[in-house]
């Protein structure tokens, strides 16, 4: 597994620390992660960093029975598609929250969190999860 | 553009070969195609191959080349494609591209996959490189995973329900049973479905397709050396692909996927033919849940109409338009970079009346379906019997 790589974690710090993203001025999209062109503008797109909110809902779950390396142990989790404040959507992991309250258009937060250690020898990676709020 | 038709097709059993390694399986495929197109190999003129994942799984790239020569079919040009799970069916339409424009008469297509050589931990992270493996996969997503979040958002628009996909299911191993190509020639019911575990909820084990070694080969010619050479040809009427986000969660919608709807909306103007002049269909049903998304985006059945579709039978053999008679990916099996020219042979058998127990009747139309990961690539083919 090629994701424990130093320089693949370390270049993603910004992102997956902060929500680091960018937002275009020409059509007021927002995207997570940056992108270096906006799709809609393209060339007359202008892009400057943007912090993502950190809340959001719940736009699609499951429930993952079977993980892949690095999350065996963690079964079973759940995954989540999230609509952020701001219309940006991104796929995470819901963590410390009741599974009764898990559903479509619960109300989420960004919590930071240790996302694998795949690599024994490697560094251990650390994200955004998302927790159920209220 | 040139017309272009199938002339020839060679496949192996789908399943687990432990005897027989990848060279082994693409050469059998490649062979009975060449020997059922009744060209010579001298008369090929370019090879397009599709693989996912043969690094992964065996370690081996360069697949272009290693079929030309297993093939015997040293020196002309040989080139893999790669389009995840669409790799086959990309490789079919590129080789359409090239004999459409006149640049060759006859090329011959291969599509390869050999998966059980790893364990299914590294399967799945070989198939995970099909989605996003910097924001979705590694944040604990898996393929399964991904099409459950497209299931669960259907459930939640459209009433969808687990029995309706678990009749994909159900369906497709029915028909696998007269399949003596399927890995799966064996019937299940919904409940068999139902208490079979969940992977990602609410997809079950059984309504996942499997994890497959297999390699499928068509021979394509113009129509005009089609004719030919050829008892009854198949033409390819229409060849279409598009493109979408790799990251699911960067989609326009969760209950459609939009590069089936572009790719399709082309190849019914190229055509001229509507959804309901079609008479069978072979769908990407990776997931069951894919195989309702793909009747509705399809224009088979109106969105959020495929589940209830399923439970009639109305897309069983014999229903309104019979959807993955040969089995699908689900009971036929899904060695990935073979899955879009297999689709291709079964359409090839169909319109030529040689599909045996699963042959629909007076079949003048069908179509295949591939698609890429989640969504971020699929491939609409459509396909007519050639009338000399």
């Amino acid at each position: 597994m090629t994701t424990g790589f130093p320089p693949l974690l370390w270049r993603r710090f910004p992102e997956r620390y902060t929500l680091a993203g960018n937002k275009c001025e020409t059509c007021g999209t927002s995207y997570f992660p940056a992108r270096k062109v906006c799709p809609n503008c393209r060339r007359r797109g202008k892009l400057v960093d943007e912090s993502m909110p950190r809340k959001g809902k719940i736009v699609s779950w499951t429930q993952c029975f079977v993980g892949p390396t690095g999350f065996e142990h963690e079964t079973p989790y759940f995954v989540a598609i999230i609509e952020l404040e701001n219309k940006v959507r991104l796929l995470a992991q819901l963590v410390d929250s009741d599974e009764k309250k898990v559903k479509t258009g619960a109300c989420v937060e960004k919590v930071f969190r240790k996302i694998n250690d795949a690599d024994k020898s490697g560094p251990i990676a650390y994200g955004y999860k998302f927790k159920i709020v209220g | 553009m040139r017309s272009v038709s199938i002339i020839g097709a060679g496949l192996t059993t789908f399943g687990e070969h432990w005897e027989k390694s990848f060279r082994e399986l693409i050469a059998e495929a490649g062979i009975q195609a060449i020997q059922d197109a009744g060209v010579s190999g001298g008369q090929i003129e370019a090879i397009y191959g599709g693989a996912m994942a043969s690094g992964r799984f065996i370690g081996q790239e360069h697949i272009g080349a290693l079929i030309a020569d297993q093939l015997g079919l040293n020196p002309i040009p040989s080139v893999r494609l790669e389009a995840a799970c669409a790799s086959g069916g990309v490789a079919l339409r590129n080789a359409y591209l090239a004999v459409a424009s006149g640049m060759y008469d006859i090329v011959a297509v291969g599509g390869v996959e050999k998966m059980t050589e790893v364990s299914t931990e590294d399967a799945g992270f070989a198939l995970g490189g099909a989605g996003d493996q910097e924001t979705e996969l590694f944040m604990g997503a898996t393929f399964p995973a991904l099409y459950a979040l497209l299931a669960r958002a259907h459930m939640e628009e459209f009433g969808t329900t687990e029995e309706q996909m678990a009749a994909v299911a159900v369906k497709n191993h029915k028909n696998a049973v007269n399949n003596p190509f399927a890995q799966y020639r064996r019937e299940i019911t919904i409940e068999d479905v139902m208490k079979s575990g969940y992977v990602a909820s609410p997809l079950k084990l059984l309504d996942c397709s499997p994890i497959t070694d297999g390699a499928a080969a068509v021979i394509i010619a113009s129509s005009d050396v089609a004719k030919k050479v050829c008892e009854n040809p198949v033409e390819i009427l229409a060849s279409e692909q598009a493109s979408d986000s790799l990251a699911l969660s960067k989609r326009k919608s969760l209950t459609e996927l939009d590069a089936t709807k572009v790719a399709v909306k082309q190849a019914y103007e190229r055509t001229g033919l509507k959804a309901k002049d079609i008479d069978f269909a072979e769908v990407h049903d990776c997931f069951t849940i894919n195989e309702i998304l793909a009747t509705e985006d399809l224009g088979f059945f109106k969105k959020g109409e495929g589940g209830k579709a399923v439970e009639k039978g109305k897309t069983a053999l014999g229903g309104e338009i019979p959807v993955n008679t040969s089995g699908g990916l689900k009971a036929k099996g899904h060695p990935v970079g073979a899955t879009g020219v297999a689709q291709a042979i079964e359409a090839y058998w169909q319109l030529r009346g040689a599909a045996d127990k699963r042959q629909v009747k007076d079949a003048e139309y069908g179509l295949t379906h591939n698609v890429g990961g989640s969504g971020a690539t699929a491939v609409v083919n459509i396909y007519r019997r050639l009338e000399k």
